[in-house]
């Protein structure tokens, strides 16, 4: 089943470092808002900040956009990160453990797909990354 | 704008407080003042209080790693206090860890795991 349209979204645009922090700022008010406890709040600001540093690293230039999706009666908090860097060629590669063509551990696209529940990567190389990342909120 | 993290000493312990949240260039600093603060001062042993970081992310948690792998280097150890329990939930299901990193509940715990000051 396809989440409705998303309503309240904010966007971060994503340059340098310390908007990394911004948009993990903007990704924990809006889950804390929503009702998420503590311990997810912490999770929805760790991917983004996943995220958003693969945008600063990797692409240069970029945005981290959240919003409030529903599905049926539960809600959930969808994170979008949107790049037009050079894309990423391996796809399977950046999704495994410890992979990176970076200076890195390799465990911010993996781990983030772990931490979330709904995750969709799509990329064409030259033309950048999208990422989406859905928390759904316990019942 | 850039964080400065102030590095306390006491005795032949350094104690560095994060108090907010470090963007990845002010983490690098911190690293490179705890080093150089750790040959200066003749440091034995350096902690590292996170219990004000919200978010301890892959970068974060390898930065802080390299610091104690560095500072044992010197002969001296780390020891990283007061990860907040979210934060500690959020760093195991990443898959992040500090292997062989002593760690303690707060200040006063990370002092006596080092003998105190």
């Amino acid at each position: 089943m396809q989440a409705q349209e998303p309503v309240d979204s904010q966007i971060q645009a994503i340059r340098r470092d310390a908007d990394v922090i911004s948009a993990r700022q903007m990704g924990r008010r809006l889950a804390e808002d929503m009702g998420f406890g503590r311990p997810d709040q912490a999770l929805i600001a760790t991917a983004i900040s996943e995220l958003a540093r693969n945008i600063v690293v990797y692409a240069g230039y970029g945005e981290i956009e959240v919003s409030v999706v529903r599905q049926g009666h539960r809600q959930g908090l969808r994170i979008v990160a949107r790049d037009r860097g050079p894309g990423i060629a391996d796809l399977g590669s950046a999704l495994a453990d410890g992979y990176s063509t970076g200076n890195s551990l390799g465990l911010g696209l993996p781990g983030t797909r772990r931490i979330v529940d709904d995750f969709d990567i799509r990329s064409t190389p030259g033309e950048g990354v999208e990422v989406t990342a859905v928390k759904w909120r316990r019942q | 704008m850039a964080v400065t993290v102030p590095i306390l000493r006491q005795g032949s312990v350094l104690i560095a407080s994060i108090q907010e949240d470090l963007c990845d260039s002010d983490i690098l600093n911190l690293q490179s003042r705890i080093l150089e603060d750790v040959i200066k001062c003749r440091a034995k042993a350096v902690i590292i209080d996170v219990s004000a970081i919200g978010v301890l992310d892959s970068f974060g948690t390898k930065t802080l790693t390299e610091i104690a792998y560095s500072v044992k280097m010197r002969g001296a150890e780390t020891v990283i206090v007061g990860i907040q329990p979210d934060v500690a939930l959020s760093m195991v299901l990443l898959g992040l860890t500090l292997r062989d990193i002593p760690t303690a509940l707060d200040l006063d715990h990370g002092l006596a795991l080092i003998g105190g000051s």
